[in-house]
């Protein structure tokens, strides 16, 4: 939702990056503001995953220039743990399988870091235990879950479940989504829409990486950008996804190499 | 050269001389020895005079430098330390009813827990013997003399040779036919003082379709150095199912050499798991020999290790006849400068036809200076087999360390957690609860000290 006054949570400004040398984002402004939820959506190659994985921190990218304020802090001097507890989290498009680590033990290791460095109190395995399984209902999951190792043996769908129960359970302020569409049915879909739908309020914003239209008529973007060659070369409403649908990319390159006017910028 | 055979040759026999008199337990007397168990020990013996300790130049052993262990001088037990019962309590296992303590290298009786209602009395009255060597000999003697010494050689095995010179008493358990033991047998080798040698002997002999779970543990009451030279026969008979649990936790300036061998009769099923986390340096030598056909039998090993350990595992899986099945994984952690040396032969004997073994050395180098060596060989002289092997050495997977970072966890705790995890896949195959659950909580807190 647009909310009047809200405050900023997410500035980037000329972000540039690499990964092996090689440069992907080339030049990226982006703001979020609280309570919005926003859709990344572009071609195969154009840096989506790669900007999703720059805001959550990951090492094997280098910023090379611009900056990210993340609720006015500097986010790019934040190691990936710091940004989790601050209160950004990244759905993973390839959920990493961790034999030998319970999922139970993850999931709660996880909270009671995110909670303490909240102030607030961490729970017990049995505590803990009930939390779970009421976030577990919301994405129809069943507990047996709890007892397996992180994402091991896990379906496709079963991994996108298991990345929006983490997001049930942290709370976060931030939510980056990258590519939880892909590999989901439609029943899938439905249900992890309507997961992250119950997420959203007024207090947090969700960032919406995908390269279909198709989730985005599950979750209603408020705002729709385009991401091309490295930045965001185009900015409109959810109508714009139904017209990307349509007409494919082609014409933005088209418009984008033409100069067409484009802020790359919410409104 | 010639001089370092000399002094190493010198030093068995220096061995041998410090024990003339051996220390006894008092349940077995020296005078009832029977006259095979001298024979045995003499044999022995004159090996250890004509055997010279392994050197670097040694096949078996050219990753692994002993020459700490034989720069060290040990002595004999002179004083036995009386140990309490409340002194080892932490070592019980709960599942353990039945319990044999050697303090030392003695054998405790007032530490020991035999619960004779261990599987109960089987068909004809007969009920599983689990004593030391002098009450073994008393209750079947003609099992004992079948088996001990018959499946550990010691003819070109300096360490087994010394061992079996030092053959005065032994763990001693005997699973009679049908009979399946309800709780498991924990043999529990406690050292208690510095600079000395023990010598432990430990024979399992499951009668055919006999069901048994055995707990070989080794533990320390101090940190200083010390010798432990191992030897484990274990014999399976037909369709017999044995579960082994070794854990070597000796003080980190002990010495622990141990050799294990395994025969195994028709359809019969052995499991191993060995976790070793002691000692400055260990070397385990396990062999296991199919006897018949349609064996099946699965090594799971764990080394987990940092400072200037050094834990060597030699294992030799014989397929000697058709229908074996083989599975082995054995994984190693390893920290701070030291090393780990896995050796692995699987033999494919010509005619073990429908042999299907898979073998797997899985290696975690946790520092810069940590160092693995593996070595896992398959020889196959036999057709229509299925085998496979493979090796692996790596460092933690950096995508799996940013996965826990993103959810918040700090880096070491992350890494702690993935380190833990690969060492878990091995303790969790102990079939015995309360054994995973310490050992699990002892590789959480090693791997959270090591980082």
């Amino acid at each position: 939702m647009i909310l009047q006054d809200s405050r900023t949570l997410l500035d980037v400004r000329g972000l540039h990056a690499t990964v092996n040398g090689t440069e992907i984002l080339k030049g990226l402004d982006f703001t979020v503001k609280r309570g919005e939820v926003h859709a990344i959506m572009g071609p195969n190659g154009s840096g989506k995953s790669t900007f999703a994985k720059v805001l959550a921190g990951h090492t094997a990218y280098e910023v090379t220039a611009g900056e990210v304020l993340y609720e006015g802090r500097n986010l790019l001097g934040m190691a990936p743990e710091a940004r989790a507890r601050a209160g950004i989290f990244l759905a993973f498009q390839y959920p990493i399988e961790i034999p030998g680590v319970g999922n139970s033990q993850f999931l709660r290791l996880a909270y009671n870091t995110v909670q303490a460095e909240r102030g607030k109190d961490e729970l017990d395995p049995l505590e803990f235990d009930d939390l779970v399984r009421e976030k577990m209902k919301l994405l129809e999951m069943s507990p047996e879950f709890l007892g397996r190792s992180v994402n091991e043996g896990f379906s496709g769908g079963e991994k996108k479940r298991n990345e929006i129960l983490q997001m049930a359970l942290l709370e976060p302020a931030l939510a980056i989504l990258d590519e939880t569409d892909s590999g989901l049915d439609i029943d899938a879909l439905r249900v992890v829409s309507r997961g992250v739908n119950h997420l959203t309020s007024k207090d947090n914003a969700v960032v919406l990486v995908t390269h279909y239209q198709r989730l985005l008529n599950y979750i209603v973007p408020d705002y729709v950008h385009v991401m091309e060659g490295g930045r965001l070369v185009k900015t409109g409403g959810k109508e714009l996804a139904l017209e990307l649908e349509e007409r494919g990319y082609d014409w933005i390159e088209a418009e984008a190499k033409a100069g067409a006017p484009s802020r790359g910028v919410s409104p | 050269m010639s001089t370092d055979v000399v002094a190493a040759r010198g030093y068995l026999t220096d061995l041998l001389a410090g024990h003339a008199q051996p220390p006894v337990s008092p349940a077995s007397p020296v005078s009832k020895k029977p006259a095979w168990l001298k024979a045995l020990r003499a044999e022995a013996t004159e090996r250890v005079g004509v055997l010279k300790m392994p050197i670097p130049h040694d096949e078996a052993w050219r990753f692994t430098d002993i020459s700490a262990l034989t720069r060290q001088s040990f002595h004999p037990l002179r004083t036995p330390t009386s140990l309490q019962a409340r002194d080892i309590e932490r070592f019980h296992i709960d599942e353990a009813t039945t319990r044999l303590v050697f303090v030392d290298g003695v054998h405790a009786p007032q530490l020991s827990s035999v619960d004779v209602g261990v599987g109960g009395a089987g068909p004809g009255g007969a009920a599983i013997v689990v004593g030391n060597l002098a009450s073994a000999i008393a209750t079947d003697g003609s099992t004992v003399q079948a088996h001990l010494g018959r499946h550990a050689a010691f003819h070109d095995q300096p360490f087994a040779a010394l061992n079996s010179a030092f053959l005065h008493d032994a763990a001693v358990i005997i699973v009679p036919h049908d009979i399946s033991a309800a709780t498991p047998v924990h043999l529990l080798f406690i050292a208690t003082q510095p600079q000395l040698a023990a010598h432990p002997r430990t024979l399992l002999v499951a009668g055919p379709g006999s069901a048994v779970t055995l707990i070989e543990d080794y533990v320390a009451l101090h940190e200083g150095a010390y010798f432990t030279n191992s030897v484990v026969e274990v014999a399976l008979g037909a369709n017999a199912a044995v579960e082994h649990v070794r854990v070597q936790r000796e003080s980190v300036q002990a010495f622990h050499i141990a050799s294990c061998a395994v025969s195994l009769a028709h359809a019969s099923r052995y499991h191993s798991v060995s976790v070793a986390l002691g000692a400055r340096i260990s070397r385990v030598e396990l062999d296991v020999r199919q006897t018949d056909e349609a064996t099946e039998c699965s090594l799971d090993g764990l080394a987990l290790i940092g400072e200037r350990q050094l834990a060597d595992t030699h294992t030799f899986i014989d397929h000697a006849k058709p229908h074996g099945v083989s599975r082995q994984l054995h994984k190693t952690i390893v920290d701070g400068a030291a090393h780990a040396v896995f050796s692995g032969k699987v033999m494919v004997r010509p005619g073990a036809r429908r042999t299907d073994s898979a073998q797997s050395s899985r290696n975690l180098l946790l520092s810069a200076k940590a160092l693995v060596d593996t070595l896992p060989q398959l020889e196959i002289f036999a057709d229509d087999v299925k085998c496979t092997h493979g090796a692996t050495v790596g460092q933690l997977d950096s995508e799996e360390v940013f996965y826990l970072r993103s959810r918040g966890l700090s880096e070491a705790p992350a890494r702690n957690l993935l380190t833990y995890a690969f060492g878990a896949e091995v303790i969790d195959r102990i079939p015995v609860a309360s054994l995973r659950r310490h050992l699990e909580r002892s590789v959480l807190e090693q791997t959270t000290r090591q980082q």
